[in-house]
């Protein structure tokens, strides 16, 4: 026992003088890092300001160029943003560093379906941007969207999405009916009760493989933002059971579904993108930033046999769109602020909407050329600028809830079921109900 | 390098070389208290930092995910916590989604365990014959196991697809119609079954193969010269010898089927994916906790959740030691 006690005995003194060496090279390692540059870090001796940006899908600002404009009009100060694809993704990370209060960049980007739970319950994280940005410039709905009951701004809009039909008139063609836009248009002028009626015309002489509609999910959900009450009421109630735009989306959808108008893909999924690349779909329900994502994924082959006429009925509606926000607890609150103020003008929108076809929701921009005169080349030319502008002007201020981005996305599965696996109505309803309330619960 | 230098210099004083008498009687006293406390405490202290970093990322967040389960917590707001007993236990349990992907757990756990064990049985056999290139062999067996969940989901994802998917195609060759192997609710459990098979029985074969082959060759010598088959070689004197292995095998891959989680996320992906399929046809548990707490946002349920597969977990081992302990006393 004694031996192994002197050896124990020596061991720890060993391991003493062996942990005061490792300290003492610790201790001079990060002296060395000191005195070293570090480019890591948020501001440098020189002033120099690291801007961070947190944004998901595609905002169009590296696509456009503004990060290099903004520091070539600021030479001290330097923009690093990381994207998330996925907003899905992007979000629950977001809310894990807003409880963290660590690891938020300056600037963050918020999806409209989640913007009302943030300004409910997290409002004090952010800054008040009510006096950095003018609200009024904004469309007035999507200002709202982002303000708190006391007038406080947490956000300021991006893109807000106004909705158009996007169909291909090759196949149109073939089907007989018209390719003209204004013909289109005139033909679902009633409401998206006609489209689906041309949708049975279309299925009668329909090009073989082809089908009239994506996915009837997207047009429940062009109804339903067509409606200032959608999820929620004024006062904050779920009323998704009530409300008379779900009732009317629901209805069309299940009416598509039985008629077997849509090729039931979900949407942004890959069997998705293939139809698209293969061309087998005729019409999708197209918010304004969705253009953006049709020609990507058809690609070169469908170039000028897309075009894009005016929305359904005359009830304008917005679909998706973001905000910008600054943590509060940031470093560089001001300065991110200000680069908040500038990229949300109306000139920066109108180049980003030039570059990637989101749509500005700073009321200033339609009248700049650039949106105004804008066409696409692969959508047969059609003038998107006079389109949406318009359109953008008369869309309802849409109640949002804290919880819409899930509803919408329960509510679609069962669409979804309706199409693919002919699930009856009623059962679907009911499913889509009791996945609602768990999401509300 | 600067530390090991004054490391050899302690060499040379050590305590015990002193001269005893040279201390005083109390001091010697207090010395053998030192040791004696030495003696009984030193071994816990080094144990110590298992204990502490169990305690730290094991046992901590165990029973705090407990505590959450008790309360009502949101994601938007974490630091808000409000007391609800066991009501997130009750509305889980009251789940028929609940009780959907326990099913599914269930029947996912026996059709990719099962069918894995018995090829890694058979595959260890092979391997253990007499082979040219064995480590060639041994290697390629192993390399599926070393490919990342995320990236063979992906890869089965497509060949599973319904539209234009790599064993759609080959069936439709063979005369075979089409089948929406995501949608449907057997064909997606098998679907992902077959992922894990794939995964799987590369690691189960090795195990199996390393174990057999410390199974003393002369037992295989006396049962042939007994006369007994290939076969019956295995099967009188392989599987007795492989017993505790496979029993071994078979726990380690009832935890894994129950945390099966990348294969059906990915399988469609997407939303559907993270509720398991547009009907929950192949939705596990670990994907209904996920959906619950981070598509959903509600933490307490999830929590909830997570808890009820611990349970359910001590009760498969429960079964497990029982059934272990009567073939033990069967075959003693």
């Amino acid at each position: 026992m004694r031996i192994t006690r002197t050896v124990a005995g020596r061991r720890r003194r060993t391991a003493v003088v062996a942990t005061t060496g490792l300290t003492a090279a610790a201790l001079l390692l990060t002296g060395c890092s000191d005195s070293g540059s570090d480019s890591d870090e948020a501001s440098d001796s020189n002033g120099k300001i690291t801007l961070t940006l947190a944004d998901f899908g595609q905002f169009g600002y590296k696509e456009a160029g503004l990060y290099e404009k903004y520091e070539k009009l600021h030479p001290n100060i330097q923009v690093k943003a990381t994207t998330t694809a996925d907003e899905q993704v992007y979000y629950p990370k977001f809310l894990q560093q807003l409880n963290a209060g660590k690891g938020l960049a300056d600037i963050q980007g918020i999806e409209v379906g989640r913007v009302k739970e943030l300004v409910d319950t997290k409002a004090d994280a952010f800054a008040d941007l009510s006096k950095v940005i003018d609200a009024n410039q904004w469309v007035n709905w999507k200002a709202l969207q982002a303000s708190t009951d006391e007038g406080k701004v947490i956000g300021a809009g991006t893109d807000i999405g106004p909705m158009s039909l996007c169909y291909r008139r090759d196949l149109f063609e073939q089907a007989g009916l018209p390719t003209d836009r204004e013909e289109v248009a005139e033909r679902v002028a009633g409401g998206w009760e006609d489209y689906l009626k041309l949708g049975e015309e279309y299925k009668k002489k329909a090009p073989k493989d082809t089908f009239y509609m994506d996915s009837a999910s997207a047009m429940y959900n062009g109804v339903v933002s067509s409606n200032e009450e959608q999820y929620y009421s004024k006062d904050g109630k779920a009323i998704y059971k009530e409300s008379a735009g779900v009732k009317a989306g629901w209805n069309l959808a299940a009416e598509a579904a039985d008629k077997k108008l849509s090729a039931g893909l979900a949407q942004f999924q890959d069997p998705w993108k293939a139809a698209l690349r293969k061309g087998s779909i005729a019409t999708i329900a197209c918010p304004a930033w969705m253009a953006a994502q049709i020609s990507t994924y058809a690609g070169d082959d469908f170039k000028g046999k897309w075009d894009i006429a005016r929305t359904p009925g005359d009830t304008a509606a917005n679909w998706g769109g973001s905000f910008l926000a600054v943590p509060a607890g940031g470093k560089h609150v001001k300065e991110a602020g200000e680069f908040i103020k500038w990229a949300t003008a109306p000139e920066q929108q109108a180049a980003v909407f030039k570059a990637v076809g989101v749509f500005p929701s700073n009321k200033g921009a339609y009248d700049l050329p650039d949106v105004k005169n804008a066409t696409l080349e692969y959508f047969n030319n059609a003038p998107i600028g006079a389109i949406y502008a318009e359109e953008a002007q008369s869309i309802p201020a849409a109640v949002l809830g804290p919880k819409d981005g899930v509803i919408k996305d329960s509510i679609s599965t069962q669409i979804n079921n309706m199409e693919q696996r002919g699930t009856k109505p009623d059962k679907a309803w009911n499913d889509a109900v009791e996945a609602v309330d768990k999401v509300i619960g | 390098m600067a530390t090991s230098t004054p490391t050899r210099g302690t060499h040379g004083s050590r305590p015990g070389r002193r001269d005893p008498k040279a201390m005083s009687p109390g001091r010697q006293a207090w010395r053998s208290r030192l040791w004696r406390f030495d003696d009984k405490a030193s071994p816990y202290a080094y144990i110590a930092p298992f204990f502490l970093i169990f305690g730290a990322f094991g046992l901590y967040p165990l029973i705090y995910t407990g505590w959450i389960a008790l309360h009502r917590v949101e994601m938007v707001s974490l630091d808000q916590m409000d007391w609800v007993g066991w009501e997130n236990f009750s509305k889980i349990l009251q789940d028929d989604e609940f009780w959907t992907a326990v099913a599914n757990t269930f029947v996912i756990g026996v059709i990719s365990t099962v069918p894995q064990l018995l090829m890694a049985l058979g595959l260890a056999h092979l391997l253990n014959y007499k082979l040219r290139a064995s480590t060639f062999w041994r290697t390629v067996i192993l390399t599926p196991y070393a490919t990342s969940v995320a990236s063979a989901a992906l890869v089965f994802a497509l060949v599973f697809r319904a539209d234009g998917g790599l064993l759609n195609w080959a069936l439709d060759f063979v005369g075979l119609g089409d089948t929406n192997w995501a949608q449907g609710h057997w064909s997606s459990k098998i679907a992902i079954a077959v992922i894990v098979i794939w995964r799987w029985t590369g690691y189960n074969t090795l195990i199996y193969l390393a174990a057999m082959q410390a199974v003393p060759s002369d037992l295989y010598e006396a049962a042939s010269l007994d006369g007994a088959s290939r076969w019956q070689q295995f099967r009188n004197v392989t599987i007795p010898a492989l017993r505790p292995t496979i029993l071994f095998t078979i726990v380690i891959s009832t935890i894994g089927s129950m945390q099966l989680f990348g294969e059906p996320l990915l399988l469609e992906g997407g939303t559907i994916g993270a509720q398991g399929g547009s009907e929950h046809q192949y939705e596990t548990l670990s994907v209904y906790l996920y959906n619950y707490g981070w598509k959903l946002g509600h933490l307490g349920p999830a929590a909830a959740v997570a808890w009820a597969m611990l349970a359910l977990l001590l009760l498969i081992a429960a079964i497990n030691w029982l059934v272990g302990r009567s073939v033990r006393k069967t075959a003693a």
